[in-house]
């Protein structure tokens, strides 16, 4: 065995350096693919288990190691990304700028579109980042294809259009409208009118699960399942009128932000919401979920954004100075803020918290209303008073699609065939829960080990030394007599072993036992061989 | 200022012609999969929910004997042929694939009792309790047999008179010999008309043989006394012998681990037992409710099916202690004979009602050729079964199986008195000394004593 590893030690030491520095990356990036840690194998009794479980973990180490130098080596594309040198900075780097830089393709992703009779526009995209859909307040509608900019449909509804929502893909969105909210195919035809929600302040697809996420002006959350039409869930708030929602992607948990400060979440099988935090002394003005489900933003009308871990509900930093009207996290995690006619991205490059990465000042007057990052792309979109408007931010999109999880080159025959095995796939609405690791876990026996009796006692002890040595206040007016300070000190001893009167009761039930034994000798002759040998 | 942009341009992405195939790309970041593991134990729900859907057992029944069916035998030289013999002396060939019979081989005049292909697959041996041992030259299937109009009738090419009524045979796996059981062991050669070798057991009935297939001199016997023999045809005594507290019916080796054995016993266990260490049983296989009649192993030896008088066909991992797979028929009666095909994809079932059954041996499983994409999708759902086999909603759909009434009913009492027997038996021991009574393992506890 040692001569073995005498062998194997100056292998290692022989690895030119780049490889060790490859052979660390890579490391980095399986740690990735093997979404947590492996099962404690130690604790396990059944042999056979065991070694199914081992083998097991050993394919997952396998896999995890192949997908690393997949993303290492085979990847076709990589990252965008804006360095500066010495003095210049990324954040003063404008637009036309940019426009210099990039290739032609890319600058045809920068354009204003100028509508200002129906503004102010929301928008949404496609999982896939290939289509985008309009909406424009005044009622105008128009679904767009981002790939060659090609207008597909564009309809007038000729009434309020609070908000837009692609489903579960480019052929079918949903618009809230002054009274109800309703559901249009590719071509603008009307195929439902959903009238139980009543008029509806914002709207939410879970991709998952099929819902369609609601809440009105009354404060009503809706959860309805668009491929049967059932309602779901209707649950009411009870914190009033907002128009603040977002989903959480990582476990489509839904959350309101709410005049009074609180961002609540919520699940359809809940009529209380899961958390309450109170993140902003002013009402909450807008919600973002980082991609990966951990970080939250929000920005409060007190001038300030927030950044919330969602692991342990802890505020991580808050940005002073500028208040957000919409906010967008991209999918590497950029963060998009929009306010006035003013927009401004945030990167956390170093890890240290998020710091200004690129602004953009639209013409003056024209008032940003929301803000989102294209999937798949380097690209922000940006709905405003005035129409809408593409810019470049680079590094801000997943370089590398999946063909089976969202595809910008989807051809009508993969996404019939897609769109079958999302329905197959289709979760129930009780999967929606804040840790969605725990789907598919068993639940920890809920026995908690007794303590055995010599902890009892050790840990009787320790609170008795820490009663004995605890050092008493000063006091005056006779009360520091030492009589009075050793009843005082007493005392507490005696409290401390108070808090073990299980003990106690077993002390007691042991007397009586040796008791019995000992009486056993002036047992009858009859009754002794039912006394206690020893 | 260096700046790079994600620009992908349409040609690169797409197929050039429309004859090419889609290009299609991967990333496995597990960031763009949000709720993987939902999804994933949704698809191990629906695959489990697909299986019990699919799970369409029974191909179909071959009906030809007058009286019930008391034997089989394989063909192990072709695969879709296989031999039934009945209670009232007539033996058939069946074509597994049209479920017609091609052959019949009359002449016994009693109930055939065994029945035994030679490994070559040219010569089949029937014995009975007419106390003849007939041998028969199989036809060579042929493109002819497709002609089903014309039912051919083949004469034996010998016939052997013995003492006693004949109850098994089984022959060798390489070699010219077999073996019958009657009130002893006889060992035949194909050209003798006397047995080459005899055994006699303590006054008692042979009344299962079984060759092992690894050596071809060792053979299993069980008799009707209780005891499971084994034999080396070198010695003139048996080699060892184990005796049970219930007769055993019937005996299959392991053909992938030819030194374990399992034996299909009147309690309706069966018991493994390692060939070369026989004081306990390596595994107690309990689910029927009636005496095993019958039990053949899997070619692959992972699996054996058993036929029982409950009327039910069960299929059981070869180190599992409870069935895979109960099979039933309303019409189905008493079992008497099974096999498990040669591809191990087929069981074959022999009843008291003169039907033969052809059941599949995964219930599930989709016959016929399958397209890699499909076989893809099988693996896919087999896996994700798997790994979530033991959460309980898909454990209860798996395990799921309608059992006839009467099976149903008797698992029920048969669980009220072993919970029972239990129960008395901890209770003698905790009213006894300590170390006096000893509850022993239920692997060792139906066996009386074994000699070596």
């Amino acid at each position: 065995m040692e001569v073995a590893l005498e062998d194997n030690n100056p292998m290692e030491k022989v690895l030119p350096p780049d490889e060790q520095e490859i052979d660390v990356e890579l490391e980095a990036k399986e740690k990735k693919y093997l979404r947590g840690e492996g099962a404690n194998l130690e604790t396990l009794k059944d042999k056979k288990l065991k070694t199914q479980l081992a083998s097991r973990e050993k394919l997952y180490g396998k896999s995890a190691k192949a997908a690393a130098k997949i993303e290492k080596w085979l990847l076709p594309a990589s990252a965008g990304y804006l360095e500066t040198d010495g003095l210049e900075k990324t954040w003063r780097i404008n637009q036309t700028d940019i426009a210099k830089e990039v290739d032609k393709l890319s600058t045809r992703n920068q354009y204003d579109i100028v509508l200002p009779d129906f503004g102010p526009y929301k928008l949404d995209f496609t999982a896939s980042g290939r289509h985008m859909l309009a909406g424009g307040r005044k009622g105008h509608l128009a679904l767009v294809d981002m790939m060659n900019m090609n207008l597909i449909k564009e309809i007038q509804v000729g009434e309020t259009v609070r908000d837009v929502a692609f489903l579960h893909n480019d052929q079918f969105f949903a618009a809230a409208q002054k009274k109800y909210s309703y559901i249009y195919s590719r071509d603008g035809t009307e195929l439902h009118c959903l009238k139980e929600r009543g008029s509806v302040a914002r709207l939410r697809f879970l991709k998952n699960h099929f819902l369609l996420a609601s809440i009105n002006k009354i404060g009503q959350l809706h959860y309805q399942d668009v491929t049967y039409g059932n309602m779901v869930a209707s649950i009411r708030t009870g914190k009033g009128r907002t128009d603040v929602m977002e989903v959480n992607p990582y476990n489509g948990v839904v959350a309101l932000g709410h005049s009074g400060g609180t961002v609540t979440m919520w699940k359809p099988t809940s009529q209380v919401p899961l958390v309450q935090m109170h993140c902003h002394p002013g009402p909450v003005s807008s919600v973002a979920f980082h991609p990966n489900g951990h970080l939250m933003a929000t920005s409060g009308k007190e001038r300030k954004v927030k950044i919330w871990d969602l692991r342990k509900f802890e505020e991580i930093q808050t940005i002073h100075g500028f208040h957000a009207k919409t906010l967008s996290f991209s999918q590497k995690g950029l963060l998009a803020a929009g306010t006035g006619s003013f927009v401004q991205v945030l990167g956390d490059s170093s890890g240290g918290g998020y710091s200004r990465y690129m602004s953009h000042s639209m013409v003056k007057g024209y008032q940003v209303e929301k803000v989102m990052f294209r999937p798949y792309e380097d690209v922000l979109g940006i709905g405003h008073s005035m129409g809408w408007s593409s810019i470049l931010i680079p590094g801000s999109g997943e370089p590398n699609f999946d063909s089976w999880v969202a595809n910008p080159f989807e051809t009508s025959k993969q996404r019939r065939e897609k769109e079958v095995h999302l329905l197959l796939d289709k979760l129930p609405p009780e999967t929606i829960m804040l840790d969605p690791s725990k789907i598919g876990a068993m639940r920890p026996s809920r026995r908690k080990d007794k303590p055995t009796r010599g902890e009892i006692e050790a840990e009787k002890e320790v609170a008795i030394e820490a009663a004995k040595s605890v050092e008493l206040k000063k006091k005056t007016k006779g009360r520091n007599k030492p009589s009075k300070r050793t009843k005082k000190k007493k005392e507490l001893v005696e409290n401390a072993k108070k808090t073990f009167p299980e003990q106690e009761h077993g002390n007691v039930a042991g007397q009586k036992r040796r008791i019995g034994e000992v009486a056993g000798a002036e047992l009858p002759t009859s009754l002794k061989r039912f006394a206690r040998k020893n | 200022m260096r700046i790079k942009t994600i620009s992908r341009s349409v040609d690169e992405f797409t197929r050039e012609r429309s004859q090419d195939l889609q290009r299609v790309f991967h990333n496995f970041d597990p960031s763009l999969r949000p709720m993987e593991k939902a999804v994933e134990y949704q698809r191990a729900l629906t695959a489990a929910k697909l299986e019990k859907i699919f799970a369409r057992p029974f191909v179909g029944a071959m009906d030809g004997h007058r009286d019930g069916i008391s034997c089989m035998a394989k063909n192990p030289n072709y695969l879709k042929g296989i031999f039934s013999a009945s209670m009232d002396g007539d033996i058939r060939l069946w074509d597994i694939a049209t479920r017609r019979t091609v052959c019949q081989f009359p002449g016994h005049q009693g109930a055939v009792r065994g029945l035994t292909a030679s490994t070559d697959g040219n010569v089949l041996v029937s014995c009975g309790t007419d106390s003849t041992v007939r041998l028969w030259n199989v036809p060579q299937p042929s493109l002819e047999d497709s002609d089903f109009s014309s039912e051919k009738t083949v004469e034996p090419s010998a016939v052997y008179v013995w003492k006693n009524a004949l109850l098994a045979v089984d022959h060798q796996f390489e070699g010219e010999l077999f073996a019958t059981g009657s009130a002893q062991l006889d060992i035949w050669n194909h050209n003798r008309s006397q047995p080459v070798q005899s055994f006699q057991w303590k006054n008692d009935t042979i009344i299962s043989v079984r060759f092992n297939p690894g050596e071809p001199d060792i053979l299993a016997a069980s008799a009707s006394d209780r005891s499971i023999i084994i034999y080396d045809l070198r010695m003139s005594a048996p080699a060892r012998s184990i005796l049970m507290m219930t007769k055993t019916n019937s005996i299959a080796w392991n053909p992938m681990e030819p030194m374990n054995f399992t034996a299909a016993n009147e309690d309706g266990n069966c018991y493994s037992f390692d060939g070369r260490k026989d004081d306990e049983a390596k595994c107690v296989h309990k689910d029927h409710v009636s005496a095993v009649m019958d039990i053949d192993f899997s070619p692959t030896g992972r699996e054996f099916v058993t036929g029982s008088y409950d009327r039910s066909v069960r299929i059981f991992p070869y180190n599992g202690g409870h069935s895979r797979e109960i099979y039933h028929t309303k019409r189905m009666q008493r079992v008497f004979c099974v096999k498990y095909s040669c591809d191990a994809t087929y069981v074959i079932s022999g009843s008291d009602d003169t039907n033969l059954r052809l059941w599949k041996a995964k219930a599930s499983e989709q016959l016929g050729v399958i397209l890699p994409r499909e076989e893809k999708k099988h693996e896919y759902n087999e896996a994700v079964k798997n790994r979530y086999k033991h959460l309980p909603e898909i454990k209860r759909i798996v395990r799921h199986r309608h059992l006839p009434k009467p099976i149903y009913k008797a698992i029920g009492e048969s669980r009220v008195m072993n919970d029972s027997k239990r129960r008395k038996m901890e209770r003698t021991k905790s009213h006894s000394a300590p170390g006096t009574v000893v509850i022993q393992p239920h692997r060792r506890r139906r066996i009386i004593k074994q000699v070596e």
